[in-house]
């Protein structure tokens, strides 16, 4: 497997895409935590930008990724090797260079300025949410049969989860604000890998009033172990469920 | 060693394979010709498993080609249009292929990697090449690791007089390793030297898939091409189609 990612990295690094987002990611931490007195203040700008940015880039990279290395994909699948390895791979090879642009972008400033718990949650939620959208994207551009659907499907997700998400959510429980909806919710949240990042690096910070509706209801919950292992839990389903479909409907497709 | 069995493939609502079924053993040279469209290519692909077969059996050394890859080992395959990484060097290429494979230096035929002189432009990346020359890269890979069966999808095209030439020689030489050829063409009288099979498709169906010998027996002609038209004679579709083919070779003669 890993013989197959080396090419696939070597690929990536060729194109200097993931040298610009790791820039830019330095950047901005590095420059967050300067600006502000307070780092924690830093870790709630940080967060706003690994909750939009990373899904955004970590989807709009893959599903171009892929598709410019569809001649790859085809060559490889006329060689002794299965469709499921090729892909897995492939999947490597891309969350490998997404993952090292954020550990060095955002990692390190954080480490620096702020090694404390809520500092590794917002690194955790950063690697699982480039590892969920990276999966989803593999997803949508396995499914979609050009790169003009393919690239327009993963906007439309990453709109989908970063923003109407959180609407449809707010409506619900508006209209059903006489029930009792913290079951419901809760289970809402898991249904949006970035808000349940939110939730969870938000608990770990004094500022839960300041996030919001979905957050707020959920401190006991999320505060506790079975919290952090939920999260967990949830996060690798969102990583495993969508690769394990592209994967399935990658090897029944006609390249 | 390929074993055909009742092949059907649809794409959405174009039938392009119906009902195929064929053995081609060992030691023979097969030619697939007919019309544009006819299904050659998808038969080739699916033997490959980049086409999934709606339904039907295809059988390589009697082992079902579904699942295990490893069955491609046994294949050297040169696509119509050879499609490859845009940053990979042609030198890296041959290299991940060999890795891929596992095959030792000494094991591999470079032979039309000499003929064709492309050491000289290992350092140059696949983007910058000219279609023929990508052309001699595919011939040089498919043949690269003296393979059992050797799939050739239009070999000629594009080439230029000297190194289709040079091609058509290590096709008569690996013919006398008693190996299975597979070949596409539309230039018969390229074929006429090198065939001992033909199979003829027309609109995603088998003609005919008779030897050579029973062919000029049949007809009385010597000659490829007016052999196969004096069969088609009766089909005004494909009579069309041979008068074209007949009318470039003169062509070919004058160039």
């Amino acid at each position: 497997m890993m013989k197959l990612s080396k090419y696939v990295l070597y690929d990536i690094l060729r194109s200097k895409i993931i040298l610009g987002y790791t820039l830019f990611l330095f950047i901005v931490s590095f420059s967050m935590f300067q600006m502000e007195e307070n780092s924690s203040k830093a870790i709630l700008s940080l967060l706003n930008i690994v909750l939009i940015v990373l899904p955004l880039v970590s989807l709009v990279f893959t599903t171009i990724h892929y598709y410019n290395s569809y001649e790859f994909i085809e060559l490889m699948s006329s060689q002794p090797m299965s469709r499921t390895r090729i892909l897995l791979s492939e999947f490597t090879g891309v969350s490998i260079s997404l993952l090292t642009a954020f550990l060095i972008g955002v990692g390190i400033p954080v480490l620096i300025y702020e090694a404390n718990e809520t500092g590794f949650a917002l690194l955790f939620t950063g690697m699982s949410l480039t590892l969920v959208f990276t999966s989803i994207a593999f997803l949508a551009s396995v499914v979609a049969r050009d790169k003009a659907r393919g690239i327009g499907f993963a906007l439309l997700l990453w709109f989908y989860f970063a923003l109407i998400y959180d609407g449809l959510v707010l409506l619900i429980l508006f209209s059903f604000s006489e029930y009792p909806l913290e079951k419901l919710t809760l289970l809402l949240s898991a249904l949006n890998p970035i808000d349940l990042g939110r939730i969870f690096i938000m608990l770990k910070m004094d500022v839960s009033a300041l996030m919001g509706y979905t957050g707020a209801l959920y401190k006991d919950f999320f505060g506790s172990g079975t919290g952090i292992i939920f999260t967990t839990g949830i996060m690798l389903l969102w990583i495993l469920l969508p690769l394990w479909l592209a994967v399935k409907k990658f090897s029944k497709k006609d390249l | 060693m390929i074993r055909i069995e009742n092949i059907y493939k649809r794409f959405r609502k174009l039938q392009v394979l119906e009902d195929i079924s064929a053995t081609f053993s060992r030691g023979q040279v097969i030619s697939l010709i007919g019309p544009n469209g006819s299904g050659k290519t998808t038969l080739i692909k699916s033997i490959l498993g980049m086409v999934r077969p709606n339904c039907g059996k295809i059988l390589v050394d009697d082992q079902l080609i579904n699942g295990d890859p490893s069955y491609r080992e046994k294949i050297g395959y040169m696509p119509q249009i050879g499609r490859y990484p845009d940053n990979m060097k042609v030198g890296q290429l041959f290299q991940m292929l060999q890795n891929i494979r596992n095959i030792p230096d000494i094991k591999l035929d470079k032979a039309l990697v000499v003929g064709f002189e492309l050491e000289k432009i290992f350092q140059k990346p696949m983007r910058t090449l000219s279609g023929g020359t990508r052309q001699k890269v595919s011939a040089a890979i498919a043949f690269l690791f003296d393979s059992p069966i050797l799939i050739l999808d239009e070999p000629t095209a594009g080439l230029d007089p000297l190194a289709s030439e040079i091609l058509k020689e290590k096709i008569l030489t690996e013919k006398k390793k008693n190996k299975l050829i597979l070949i596409t063409s539309h230039i018969l009288s390229d074929l006429d030297e090198i065939t001992t099979h033909i199979m003829y498709m027309q609109e995603g169906r088998m003609q005919f898939f008779k030897d050579i010998e029973t062919l000029q027996e049949e007809t009385g002609e010597l000659r490829l091409g007016k052999a196969i038209a004096k069969i088609m004679r009766g089909e005004p579709s494909s009579s069309e189609w041979i008068g074209k083919m007949l009318e470039i070779k003169t062509d070919d003669k004058n160039y």
